[in-house]
């Protein structure tokens, strides 16, 4: 059987052409060569796969000149039409990540060879490219290149195979939103247990499901004067008016609501409703109120307490909903509120 | 600024003005409370959510 061919892409200091002072070496094809980390490549393929050739290019030439340097390496990886496609890995060196990832996913998409990288998870290129090509977990220097080709070889030849892709978590790559299933050796509540008794010892244990991550944003400054204040109100709760003329979904939510509640001084069993469909609707549907307290606002603005009560509010489920979408919707939910006007917002949430 | 009975998920996803709440499907009310006694309810917790937005604050806070 014919070796699969490999087109290896590397920077000026993994090609030993120089340091930073040769960063904006241009795009080089170096045919029949395995430079640096190729070495350790090709050893890990064994008669597998052999590098047919490897293209250096300086870190600041790429990023400074992306799209002639683009251009450039993708026309040479078209005429070498290897198997797959190997770049990296650039640990924590951030213009290489972004090199890396950058025409690796260039090469999958432009070309439709399967590309392989690999880096630090902190490297900016991690980030940006880890959901169009492989990209494997590395450490964060150069003293990690063996674990990081051992990794990213099988990967590259199952790649090139056509072979089925394991789950990240075998394979060693960054997950990338698609999700992989797998029987594993040990039953879940024997794992549970190992971890709960790693976690009782203070040892390090890994989640099987990890959280996503919640950005942080600066608190707002106080209000100064609130008789003076727009006071809007904003929820995760679901309500709606009744019969939920938006069909806003009863859990992973895809829209929001805006609704007018001009002249409304109560919500009633008549007139609103929850959409929700993560908690016991009966209290909510009764007297929306419970969790929209437009009955009280409306009372605060009659006294004076508050200036005025914003005439719209914003609804969605947040049952299951995606971090995603609920990003997007506060996105633009926020950008009417600050046209409008609003001075702060009371969100609630079941 | 967030009315929310379970605190500890407004604090994980990053609310700053925190006002704890009576219960998941009645946030704001009390079902087993009079109205005029369920209102008050609600309206003490308003209270303390407005009051809230007049504090400053560095970064997370929950408004017992």
């Amino acid at each position: 059987m014919a070796k699969i061919k490999v087109v290896h892409y590397i920077n000026q200091f993994f090609a030993q052409v120089g340091g930073e002072e040769k960063a904006d070496y241009p795009a080089e094809l170096r045919i029949g060569e395995a430079v640096g980390p190729g070495l350790a490549f090709a050893a890990n393929f064994k008669d597998e796969a052999e590098i047919i050739a490897t293209i250096v290019c300086g870190d600041s030439y790429f990023n400074e000149n992306l799209e002639k340097a683009k251009k450039d390496i993708l026309a040479m990886v078209r005429e070498q039409a290897p198997d797959v496609f190997i770049a990296g890995p650039a640990f924590n060196a951030g213009r290489y990540g972004v090199a890396c990832g950058t025409i690796a996913a260039a090469v999958q998409e432009e070309l439709g060879i399967p590309a392989v990288s690999g880096m630090y998870v902190e490297n900016p290129g991690a980030d940006m490219f880890k959901n169009q090509i492989y990209m494997v977990v590395t450490k964060n220097n150069a003293a990690g290149m063996r674990d990081a080709v051992s990794k990213m070889a099988p990967l590259a030849l199952k790649l090139a195979k056509g072979e089925t892709v394991g789950a990240s978590v075998e394979e060693g790559y960054m997950p990338n939103g698609t999700r992989v299933n797998f029987f594993d050796k040990k039953r879940g509540s024997e794992r549970a247990v190992q971890m709960l008794l790693k976690k009782l010892a203070g040892k390090a244990f890994e989640t099987e499901y990890p959280m996503p991550n919640f950005d942080r944003v600066e608190p707002s400054p106080p209000i100064k004067d609130l008789s003076h204040a727009k006071i809007a109100l904003v929820t995760s709760g679901g309500i709606v008016p009744k019969g939920n003329p938006d069909h806003i979904e009863s859990s992973s939510a895809s829209r929001y609501g805006e609704y007018d509640i001009t002249g409304v001084s109560d919500l009633t069993e008549d007139t609103y409703e929850t959409a929700h469909g993560g908690y016991d609707p009966v209290y909510a549907n009764k007297d929306a109120d419970r969790v929209l307290p437009v009955d009280v606002l409306r009372d605060l603005e009659k006294e004076g307490a508050i200036g005025k009560l914003h005439n719209l509010f914003y609804t969605t489920v947040g049952n299951g909903t995606s971090v995603a979408s609920a990003k997007a919707f506060a996105a633009e939910i926020a950008a009417k509120l600050k046209k409008d006007g609003v001075d702060a917002v009371i969100l609630t949430s079941t | 600024m967030h009315i929310c009975t379970v605190t500890p998920i407004s604090v994980t996803v990053g609310a700053n003005r925190i006002v704890p709440a009576i219960a998941i499907p009645y946030p704001l009310g009390n079902p087993s409370s009079e109205i005029e006694e369920e209102k008050a309810i609600r309206r003490k917790i308003v209270e303390n959510a407005l009051e809230a937005l007049t504090i400053g604050v560095d970064g997370q806070r929950i408004f017992e």
